[in-house]
């Protein structure tokens, strides 16, 4: 009887298999459907516009970069408060996904069906944004501004409608070995990165420069918060300079246990680990309670080269740092935490974003958008050339190079160059960017 | 989807309110019918439900549908194996693991294989992977067996920054699937359609560990669970049954998991940590550990109760930090309240209701 009844459900199973089958070519077959229509206005009213982002606010990540989506709506307030942008007011509304891709998923949904967003800006993380790249595309949603230096970003061909912002991790790479080149010839250099796209990518452009003075090559997982060991071998193999491709909490990471060990290279940090002010709490939250408890956090800092594009809020020259400042004072939300490079890193996309609105016009659709970037000229905030142009969506095209002293000081020890991701090469740039009150972004 | 289980349990439930109403389905015409072809049955009947809900509701609610759905078959298999055979596993994520990379691999490498075929290889990968690590646990009970499951939620993940040019460490791997047939096209949209391939998968997934179940294998199953001793002397063959018990489990979970992928379109190793085995676990005790109805509850909670603990919090206005904890905290809350009054779960609960209406109006 169960023998005669199980074959009837294989059947049976196997007949609606095959229906199923019927029904479907390859999977992995795609075929790209029409053009999303691009003359509509979703979320734009005549005194409105919804503009969303996916952000970590909770989570493993939301420390590190809870920062970015707080320094863009103190921007966007302060924008709000001057009238909007072209009578607009900008409703920026973060979703949070924790840093897990299956929940960016949903939230970007959310955001797209439920919200009805005119555009996503700044959504933040490699993993998150990458499952919803296609989908921002096909639905015909700007991606303006991804927070993350992935080449992904920039494929004008799959994916139109996203416009990279961070200078990728290539191009810095690339200049962070040409300086070391120059000015530590001859010295062994190690290198430390994150075992994904950031250290794939940074080693790409670092091997350009610097592939005859390499002698370590070390990387570490984000879920194993330990250098101990390639700290160490770092140490045996004689680098005197280690490049650190990494995020804040790792960069803590390796100067602490260096400094555990007795070790003193010349540390390079990328600019998503060369946040000061980040650098010192974790440096702090790190040593408490340990040996090094009254050792101050800046000293670990001390001397240390960062790259970035970026104003910088240690920098009492740079009026949009200053600017920024002056913003977070009125319109940040106000739990007492200092004003960080990572909040001047949202800070920066917030403007940006509010400055291509403003370029848009009045009759804002999303193709008005879309060609308002491919034909801005950027002039700030950032310290590069940014390129939105049809064909290259890169964003930043370049870093510049400083040096912290213990005690808070910035040194600008070489001016902003530019480069291309390919074997280009590194030129020196003329940009200049209009001051906060000269740049239009606002009513 | 009516299970011996489900009678087993129905059966003091009943009696404990007096009267035990004597059952009719046996008279029926559906009584009539052999199990297979009855399960098929409410398979058809659950997906009509599904294609109906998808209408009524919007794209949004279409992804939500379709996580329940793969969530419900991975706890399915959990249920066959720690209700049905009473063998525990905390590894069940690491096989949903195992099935998502699986056919993100296939779609990346083998893209012209429909996706039914891709499908069954899951099954196939999932089924080698379950006796591999089945075979090796057979031997061991309780606490020994959760231990031995634990290392590969553990370690399993690990493997993808081993072979990070091959599985993509921890930015994980992305895939796009072919989207709603030309045929469809204009009828359903492209997330109805994949949330359609995903139930149909579910329900006939559902159908055979229905049928298992309520099978010679389920009762075997059954009988090691409440004694393997006396299961043994009575004949049944207990490795071999629980190494069974592990493969179909196993396979339930890597199929899920490459539904899954499907759907989602990404798969990061964060994704299948330890946390997602035990809030299977969890969820399925909380759905009711001994029918596959405990399953259904069991993924809604676990998709559904997250959203709503943070709406509630944000409608609070909480703290940063509370709001953080509070979905976390929420589930909690309602896994020892269930727990406390209907030991069954929520389905102990649902059943324990049904008895006591039916004695109520047996008694008028």
């Amino acid at each position: 009887m169960r023998t005669r009844s199980g074959t009837r459900a294989l059947l049976a199973s196997g007949l609606a298999l095959v229906m199923l089958a019927t029904a479907c070519t390859g999977a992995g077959e795609v075929t790209d459907g029409a053009d999303a229509d691009l003359d509509i206005a979703p979320g734009v009213t005549d005194d409105s516009v919804v503009i969303g982002s996916h952000q970590p606010l909770t989570g493993p990540a939301a420390p590190g970069y809870l920062a970015v989506s707080q320094g863009a709506a103190a921007v966007f307030d302060y924008v709000n408060a001057q009238g909007g942008v072209n009578g607009r007011e900008i409703d920026y509304r973060v979703e949070d996904d924790a840093y897990d891709p299956s929940q960016t998923i949903d939230v970007t949904r959310q955001l797209v069906i439920e919200d009805e967003i005119f555009a996503m800006v700044g959504g933040l993380g490699t993993p998150t944004h990458s499952g919803v790249l296609d989908y921002l595309n096909e639905e015909g949603v700007p991606d303006v501004f991804p927070s993350s230096g992935a080449l992904a970003w920039n494929n004008t061909e799959e994916h139109p409608l996203t416009y990279g912002w961070q200078t990728d991790y290539t191009k810095e790479a690339k200049i962070q070995g040409e300086y070391i080149a120059e000015n530590f010839p001859d010295q062994n250099v190690g290198y430390l990165y994150q075992n994904d796209d950031i250290g794939e990518d940074s080693q790409a452009g670092l091997d350009q420069y610097l592939s005859d003075a390499v002698v370590a090559r070390e990387h570490y997982e984000s879920e194993v918060p330990d250098l101990s060991s390639q700290i160490a071998e770092m140490e045996n193999s004689g680098a005197e300079v280690v490049v650190c491709s990494c995020i804040p909490t790792f960069t803590a990471l390796a100067m602490l246990e260096a400094a555990r060990i007795g070790y003193e290279p010349q540390w390079v940090v990328s600019s998503i680990g060369g946040d000061t002010a980040t650098l010192q709490a974790l440096l702090a939250e790190f040593t408490e309670g340990s040996d090094a408890e009254d050792v101050p956090a800046d000293a670990f800092l001390d001397e240390m080269l960062i790259t970035s594009y970026m104003p910088r809020v240690e920098d009492e020259e740079d009026d949009w740092g200053q600017f920024f400042i002056a913003i977070y004072d009125e319109y940040g939300d106000g739990d007492g935490a200092a004003l960080t490079n990572t909040h001047i890193f949202g800070m920066t996309q917030a403007v940006m974003f509010a400055q291509v609105l403003k370029s848009a016009g009045e009759d804002l659709t999303r193709q008005a958008l879309i060609d308002a970037l491919e034909t801005q000229e950027w002039q700030g905030p950032g310290y590069t050339p940014f390129s939105s142009s049809e064909g290259d969506h890169g964003g930043h095209q370049g870093v510049y190079v400083v040096q912290y002293e213990a005690g808070g000081n910035i040194e600008m020890v070489q001016e902003a160059r530019v480069t291309d991701r390919e074997g280009g090469p590194i030129e020196e740039t003329d940009f200049e960017r209009l001051s906060p009150e000269e740049l239009p972004f606002h009513d | 989807m009516t299970s011996p289980t489900t009678q087993r349990e129905e059966r003091p439930a009943a009696s404990g309110a007096g009267t035990t109403p004597p059952r009719t389905p046996g008279t029926s015409r559906w009584g009539a019918l052999p199990l297979p072809a009855r399960h098929l049955l409410l398979a058809a009947l659950g997906l009509a439900a599904v294609t109906g809900l998808l209408f009524a509701t919007g794209d949004l609610t279409a992804l939500r549908i379709a996580a329940v759905g793969y969530t419900m078959l991975a706890i399915a298999g959990l249920q066959l194996l720690v209700g049905g055979s009473g063998q525990v596993s905390l590894g069940h994520g690491a096989f949903m693991m195992i099935g998502a990379y699986s056919m993100a691999l296939l779609v990346l490498h083998q893209p012209t294989l429909p996706i039914v075929a891709n499908l069954g290889i899951i099954v196939l990968v999932s089924i080698v992977a379950g006796v591999a690590v089945g075979a090796a646990t057979a031997r061991l009970h309780g606490p020994y067996l959760a231990g031995a499951t634990l290392i590969l939620a553990v370690g399993l993940p690990g493997l993808t920054h081993r072979y990070h040019d091959f599985l993509g460490g921890s930015n994980g791997l992305n895939i796009r699937t072919a989207g709603v047939p030309p045929f469809l096209d204009g009828l359903v949209t492209t997330s109805e359609w994949r949330t359609l391939v995903v139930w149909t998968t579910v329900v006939v997934g559902l159908a055979l560990l229905a049928t298992v179940s309520a099978g010679r294998l389920g009762r075997r199953m059954r009988a090691i669970r409440d004694d393997e001793t006396a299961a043994s002397m009575a004949g049944i063959p207990v490795g071999k049954t629980k190494v069974v018990a592990f493969v179909i489990a196993s396979a339930a979970g890597g199929l899920a998991g490459g539904l899954q992928a499907y759907v989602l379109g990404t798969v990061t190793p964060s994704s299948f940590t330890l946390v997602l085995s035990l809030t299977l676990l969890a969820a399925l005790v909380l759905g009711g550990i001994g029918s596959l109805w405990g399953a259904l509850w069991a993924s809604v909670a676990i998709v559904y109760l997250e959203i709503w603990a943070t709406d509630l919090a944000r409608s609070l206005n909480m703290t940063r930090d509370a709001e953080n904890n509070l979905p976390i905290v929420f589930f909690g809350i309602v896994l020892i309240l269930v727990l406390r009054f209907w030991p069954l779960g929520v389905h102990g609960a649902l059943q324990n209701l049904r008895a006591r209406l039916r004695a109520r109006s047996n008694s008028s």
